[in-house]
């Protein structure tokens, strides 16, 4: 079963390399303060976004 | 507010273009890609109809039609919106406009070159690894062009925390650049033909390490990116649980890796690497589910929006049909199970669940809030006809699935009936006439499904041509201006 040979060490080195980039996460403060970075999408910071795009729909679907 | 009347300094506005290129050709492709799946269903159902024309043949057409639907309709809806969520979760313009052109017309090359050569039956016949050698080269340099600009982007961001869609679509990015190089891996032996360096056995298990990874990093990881900025914005409510979206995207691709042997059960595959796999594809079923739950339970205590918004209808129905796919898919991978369902239509059904249920119903949900923004308004041309797409779909889907089970199921106990002295109870060709009428119904929901298709690209048209796009102003560039 010779592919093993490739698949499983690059499988492992994969293994590897993404327990190191979780380990920079986790240093870099990406895991701090969860709550708030689900929120920050529907911040008041793009409430100005689609008002750019034009007057906005009536509140009553046409 | 909405007055772009004195010009905005270059770096104060997103870059969409690229955007808005990808969006209408996920549109194009989309169309294409279904017609050609709603012609191969016919000639299922009647093999005359390709009239002894070898590029209209089922065997040419179908890897066409896989290529379209998956790597032209999903892959450029995968890059128009990855290019969108990435500036704004970033707060920054994307990294390089030119690296954006080039990325496009380099994938569209790509394309065209694949509805080409696969016509004219040059194929490496792999499945989803079809493309010959020199269209593989360019693939390969589109890609990276492609990681540069979005994680590029991710390096200049102004914002420290990076949104958690941008590591489903990295994780796409990187993964389906590392699946692509190994299984393409060739010896060419002219400009049209070249051999995979792997052969027999070891050759299929590196061929199902890429398949089942690119349904798991492409049609999986990639949507999922897209599911968990698009739900919340259309929703107006984060993430049920930001927490578990971080859980289950490691626990997801620390896991999807090791499921592919689950499509050679049975096979010369030594029987541990077939265990492994089928063990594997039953434990992601927990992190793929939280995907599930966290999508679908962003809408609690708002399931009214369910009720009158039909982008709702789409995103949130797609995550019912994810659910069921990956709920099946571990199912099919128990060994017992596979040894009925195995080189059936259930298959199929299993595919199509997945494909027009989570992949479809995601990419029409996020480009129908898209495509509005890329063309200076902020919602479609008709919402009545976002309605109409949603029903004709589904519908469409119910009959897809439906019929492919049916035939699925039955194929599998009629191939291995066999009469009391031990010969095969029916012949090939008996259980093949016997899938007629399912291969009609078939027909059908795909044709529901391709109407639905036109009923959108109609929508998109005069949504397009209604008015045009103004540049939108960075947030956090606007405030320290």
């Amino acid at each position: 079963m010779e592919s093993l040979y490739l698949l499983v060490p690059l499988s492992a080195f994969l293994v590897l390399a993404l327990l190191g980039l979780f380990g920079w996460a986790l240093n870099a403060g990406q895991f701090d303060d969860l709550e708030r970075e689900g929120q920050r999408i529907l911040g008041a910071a793009d409430a100005g976004l689609d008002a750019d795009q034009g007057p906005a729909p009536p509140p009553s679907e046409e | 507010m909405g007055n772009t009347s004195v010009a905005a300094p270059p770096d104060a506005v997103y870059d969409d273009k690229a955007v808005r290129l990808f969006t209408v050709a996920a549109i194009v492709w989309g169309v294409v890609g279904m017609l050609v799946g709603v012609f191969i269903a016919a000639e299922l159902a009647w093999p005359d109809i390709n009239f002894g024309i070898p590029w209209l043949s089922y065997g040419r057409l179908r890897p066409l039609h896989t290529n379209a639907v998956i790597f032209a309709f999903g892959g450029c809806a995968l890059m128009a919106t990855s290019y969108y969520v990435v500036q704004r979760t970033c707060q920054v313009r994307l990294f390089s406009s030119t690296l954006g052109a080039l990325h496009f017309w380099g994938y569209q090359a790509v394309i065209v070159l694949a509805a080409i050569t696969l016509p004219l039956g040059i194929t490496r016949g792999k499945e989803y690894a079809e493309l010959e050698w020199p269209i593989a080269l360019l693939l390969t340099v589109v890609w990276v062009i492609y990681a540069i600009n979005f994680f590029g982007t991710i390096g200049i961001r102004k914002v420290r925390h990076i949104y958690v869609a941008n590591w489903f679509y990295g994780a796409f990015i990187i993964a389906v650049a590392l699946l692509h190089v190994v299984n393409a891996a060739s010896i060419p032996v002219s400009l049209t033909k070249s051999y995979s360096v792997y052969s027999g056995v070891q050759d299929a298990m590196v061929q199902w390490w890429y398949g089942h990874n690119a349904v798991g990093f492409f049609l999986t990881a990639g949507f999922l990116g897209m599911m968990y900025y698009f739900i919340p914005k259309q929703a107006e409510r984060p993430i049920y649980s930001y927490r578990l979206s971080i859980v289950h995207f490691w626990a997801l691709i620390f896991t999807y890796m090791w499921a592919g042997p689950h499509h050679l059960h049975y096979t010369a595959l030594p029987d541990w690497v077939q265990s492994v796999g089928m063990l594997f594809s039953l434990v992601l079923l927990a992190p793929s589910w939280g995907g599930m739950i966290n999508g679908i339970m962003t809408l609690s205590g708002a399931w009214h929006k369910l009720r009158d918004d039909p982008i709702m209808k789409f995103l949130i129905v797609s995550l019912s049909f994810y659910g069921m796919s990956t709920f099946e898919g571990p199912m099919m991978a128990i060994k017992t199970v596979n040894s009925l369902s195995h080189y059936t239509d259930w298959g199929i059904a299993h595919v199509h669940s997945g494909a027009l249920g989570w992949v479809g119903l995601i990419t029409m949900g996020s480009l129908y809030y898209l495509v509005p923004r890329m063309f200076g308004r902020q919602q479609m041309y008709s919402v009545r006809a976002i309605e109409l797409h949603f029903w004709i779909a589904t519908i469409g889907i119910v009959l897809y699935i439906a019929s492919m089970w049916s035939a699925g199921v039955m194929e599998g106990v009629m191939w291995r009936s066999i009469n009391n002295d031990g010969t095969l109870a029916y012949s090939f060709a008996e259980v093949v006439k016997a899938t007629f009428p399912f291969y009609v119904v078939r027909l059908g929901g795909g044709l529901l499904y391709l109407t639905g298709m036109l009923v959108m690209a109609w929508n998109v048209w005069k949504t397009a041509t209604g008015s045009s796009y103004r540049p939108v102003r960075i947030p956090l560039a606007a405030a320290s201006a």
